[in-house]
Formats: structure tokens, C-alpha cells, sequence
């Protein structure tokens, strides 16, 4: 699945054990991926390789991160890795819809690529339909967090210092009362899947999601992304003068591809 | 999500996700039920299965792979007209392949007798240099087809030294660009290359944030 770069001189594939592998789901909004595009524009992260896979839709590119003309011809497809071997970072960004039927299978994949690799955890970013939050969801933070029962016991207690609000359980029968009590994330894409099958198999997998809905999710691709930076500090949070708060918005860099997002420019004749 | 006329509906995602997919719970009996039937579908060579037919195999074991210097593929209707227009002819060029395949959108058969207003998708070769392979493909390859029709051709050729071109066309509705597209002079040329083509390139490159899917993207 996993396939490497070439970076010439017959270099060795990279190397991947005791990484946090950071990852989205195709969710709501899409904001897991756009979450992650920040992360890698940012830390300016280096392409490691690619997955090549037959559970996603193909497309191909230029260089989504390009900053400058030199740097803007690489071509990009549709699941790429990158690295970042300083925060012992592994990131994997997804750009396109799964193919029907393809959700099981590429699960099965991705989670024997990330026992094989010996990733020490996964972080998933993903987000869920605003409107399916019940009564109580409706008031507070927007955020939430999951973790394998692996993970709780390594960093269960970091969650509880942050104050973070664990993705609570729904009945599986909803108006009867005393019925078991199921996680539910409408809207998640693989979150779901990806999360019951790490638990089943002793990987340590933390969820990060966001409940929002389509429309323009950059707003909420920066809060999530904030939210992953209270735990794993991926970039110092600035304390700002004039208002004496912890902003971290403004140091995430914006990727070159995000322009245009909303359409083209306006036809002059139209006014 | 309300509507205008306040009925709620289900939204539909941007990030593609069926519904009804997510919120089916599989039992070890439906599992072995879907199981069975994708058997029969992709044993019988109907929906879902393509089949890629070269003239000069006889259906043994021992196939040789092609050996393959220049292969062009043309995909979509309009690129396929442009190899009929200006470069295919039945002096130059022989039919030495077909695809047959089956989706909602389109059937082709093993027919290597068609005509422009039909879906094909066949191989031909240049009788002066058989390294020279030509694909016009104006049948819609579905996304789950994709990978099989890549897996399938490309799994019959030597690939080393082996240099690809691919033709196609977008709506330039599709364009994003800075200015509106009715200002824009069209129809234009972009294009997309790997770092291994060291050939010059005869238009500019495809800008960011604009893309390509689907068979040419495959």
C-alpha cells in the first residue's frame, strides 16, 4: 500500500517506528483534511511517499503547498504521506471520496500498514453533522475526543488536565430508555470504523472531532486544529500583546491551494 | 438541514459519505451473502468486471507482455475524435485491442468495427514501429473500474523506457481562475507532467487549485 518516494541514491524506505501518524477522515465539511493541509503547509513537512490504493477516488495535481515557481510542479495524488522526523510526525492526507464498498477494505489496510510500520499511535481529525447534536450537545464546546481504551492509559489523564469533552455515547434505540448506550458520529466517514476496529485490534488511536456543517469550514478547520495543538504542541501558541491571549490562528500558514475555493472571479459585465 | 418551505432534509455531504452505508450494521450472514454475490458478478465477466481482448493473444498461459515504447491515451469523446481526425488512419494504424466492459453509464463490446457515435475503447498500433501504441477510450470508465482498467492494461506492457501521454478534456466552466472564464480565451491547453518527462512541454502547466480526476487522473 505504502509506496515510497524516490529521493535518488537508492535511499533506504523511511522509517516510521514510534511516530504519531496524524490522519483525517473524509467527514463533514471536510474538515479533517483541511485541518491537516494546515499542519503540513505550516511545518512545512516533507512528502515521504504515497499510498497506492484502489478505495479512493483518483485525482492528480501540482503541488498543493507550492510557495514559490520552483516549487510548484510536483504532482499530487489522492493520499500522501509526509514527515516531519524532529516531531517524530507522520502525516497522512486524503483527498478524495471512497469508492462504494471500499470503506472496509481500506480500514483493514491502513491499520496492518500502522502495526507493520510501528507507528506508536494514530491521532484522527474528523468532524460530525452539527445538526444530529442532542439537547446537551447543543450548549458548550463544539470539540470532542475519543481514545482506545490503549491510549486512555497512557494519556487519559492529559485529557482530563486539558478539560476536553469525551464524544459521548447515544442510545442505540433513541426514545427507549434502559437500552445499551452505542457511539454514534453521522457524518464521520471511516471515524467510526477505523476507531471500533482499533480498539479490537490494540492500536492506540485518539479521535479529535468537531461538530460543524457544510459550508465554508475554514473557520472550523482552524479550531480544530488548534484543539490537536492544546495536546501534541505542534507549534508554539504566541501569547498577543494587545489583548493578552493565546491566538494561535494567525501562525498556521494558509496553503496556496485553498484559493479560489468558492468559484472563480465575478464576469465584469454582470454589473 | 430546513428547507425554504420548512421540511427538514438530510443534507448531503461535500465529503461524500453515503448515509446509508454508514449506518448499516453488517451480520456474519449479510457478509457472506454480499460475499457470494460479488462472486457471481465478477466470475461472470458482467457488471463490474472489464475484460481487455489483444488481437494477437490466443487466451494461453504464456502471454508475453507487449513491449511498449509510446502508448497515447485518449479519453472522452472529444479526445478520441482528435485521434480519429488527424492521426488514425487504416494505413498508418491497426486495431490491436479492445476492452469490453459494463456499467449504468455505458456498455462496450469486443467489437473492433465501430463508429464515432458509439462507446469503444481500443487499441491500435503504428505498423511502422509496433512500440507505438494508441488507446481512444469514449466509453465512461466508472470510478470503481478505474484501477481494474489500469491494472489490466498497463499489466500487458513492458514498461521500461516506456514514455505516456495522456489526452483529455475538462469543461472550462470547470476552470478555476482569478478572472471570470467568459473573459477567457478558450478552448486552451494545460498540462500536467511527472518529474521523470524531461521532454519540453508544449503549453503552460496546470495551475493550482485546479485538478484532474477520474481515468486521466487514474
Amino acid at each position: 500500500m505504502f509506496i515510497p518516494c524516490d529521493r535518488g541514491g537508492g535511499s533506504a524506505a523511511p522509517d516510521f517506528k514510534g511516530f504519531t501518524l496524524l490522519m483525517p477522515a473524509v467527514s463533514v465539511g471536510n474538515v479533517g483534511q483541511l485541518a491537516i493541509d494546515l499542519v503540513i503547509s505550516t511545518l512545512d513537512m516533507t512528502k515521504v511517499g504515497y499510498f497506492y490504493t484502489d478505495c479512493l477516488v483518483p485525482m492528480v495535481g501540482n503541488n498543493p503547498y507550492a510557495t514559490a515557481e520552483e516549487n510548484s510542479t510536483e504532482l499530487s495524488i489522492n493520499a500522501e504521506v509526509y514527515s516531519l522526523p524532529s516531531k517524530k510526525l507522520v502525516v497522512l492526507q486524503i483527498r478524495s471520496p471512497f469508492i462504494k464498498n471500499k470503506y472496509r477494505p481500506f480500514c483493514e489496510t491502513l491499520l496492518s500498514w500502522v502495526k507493520s510500520s510501528k507507528c506508536a499511535r494514530v491521532v484522527l481529525l474528523s468532524s460530525s453533522h452539527a445538526y444530529q447534536r442532542d439537547d446537551e450537545q447543543l450548549l458548550g464546546t463544539p470539540l470532542r475526543y475519543l481514545l482506545t481504551p490503549d491510549l486512555e492509559k497512557a494519556v487519559g489523564g492529559r485529557m482530563q488536565e486539558l478539560n476536553w469533552k469525551e464524544m459521548e455515547k447515544v442510545a442505540a434505540y433513541p426514545g427507549i430508555s434502559d437500552t445499551d448506550k452505542v457511539l454514534h458520529i453521522p457524518g464521520g466517514g471511516i471515524t467510526k470504523l477505523l476507531f471500533t476496529e482499533s480498539c479490537s485490534k490494540g492500536i492506540q488511536m485518539a479521535v479529535l472531532l468537531k461538530f460543524c456543517s457544510e459550508g465554508d469550514n475554514i473557520p472550523d478547520a482552524f479550531v480544530l486544529v488548534n484543539y490537536l495543538n492544546e495536546w501534541l504542541q505542534l507549534i508554539k501558541s504566541e501569547v498577543s500583546t494587545s489583548n493578552n491571549s493565546t491566538d494561535p490562528s494567525s501562525q498556521w500558514k494558509i496553503p496556496s491551494s485553498w484559493r479560489l475555493l468558492f468559484g472563480n472571479g465575478l464576469p465584469p459585465a454582470l454589473f | 438541514m430546513a428547507t425554504f418551505f420548512g421540511e427538514v432534509v438530510v443534507a448531503p455531504s461535500r465529503a461524500g459519505l453515503d448515509e446509508e452505508e454508514e449506518a448499516r450494521e453488517e451480520t456474519p450472514e449479510d457478509r457472506e451473502i454480499r460475499r457470494e454475490i460479488e462472486k457471481k458478478r465478477y466470475g461472470q465477466c458482467c457488471s463490474g468486471e472489464i475484460d481487455v481482448l489483444w488481437t494477437w493473444k490466443s487466451g494461453g498461459c504464456a502471454e508475453e507482455p507487449l513491449v511498449c515504447s509510446r502508448f497515447i491515451v485518449a479519453i472522452g469523446r472529444n479526445a478520441a475524435a482528435f485521434l480519429s481526425s488527424f492521426i488514425l488512419d487504416s494505413v498508418c494504424w491497426e486495431v490491436v485491442g479492445v476492452v469490453k466492459l459494463w456499467n449504468e453509464w455505458c456498455r462496450t463490446s469486443s467489437t473492433t468495427n465501430v463508429l464515432p457515435t458509439d462507446s469503444f475503447c481500443l487499441f491500435y498500433r503504428l505498423i511502422s514501429d509496433p512500440t507505438v501504441l494508441l488507446c481512444q477510450c469514449s466509453c465512461y470508465v466508472a470510478e470503481d473500474q478505474q484501477f481494474q482498467w489500469l491494472e489490466k492494461v498497463f499489466g500487458s506492457m513492458q514498461k521500461k523506457g516506456l514514455q505516456v501521454t495522456i489526452l483529455s478534456t475538462c469543461p472550462v466552466a470547470d476552470y478555476k481562475t482569478q478572472e471570470s472564464t467568459l473573459t477567457l480565451a478558450s478552448p486552451f491547453l494545460k498540462a500536467l507532467k511527472t518529474k521523470e518527462f524531461q521532454d519540453p512541454v508544449c503549453c503552460p502547466l496546470l495551475e493550482q487549485p485546479n485538478i484532474v480526476r477520474d481515468l486521466p487522473a487514474a
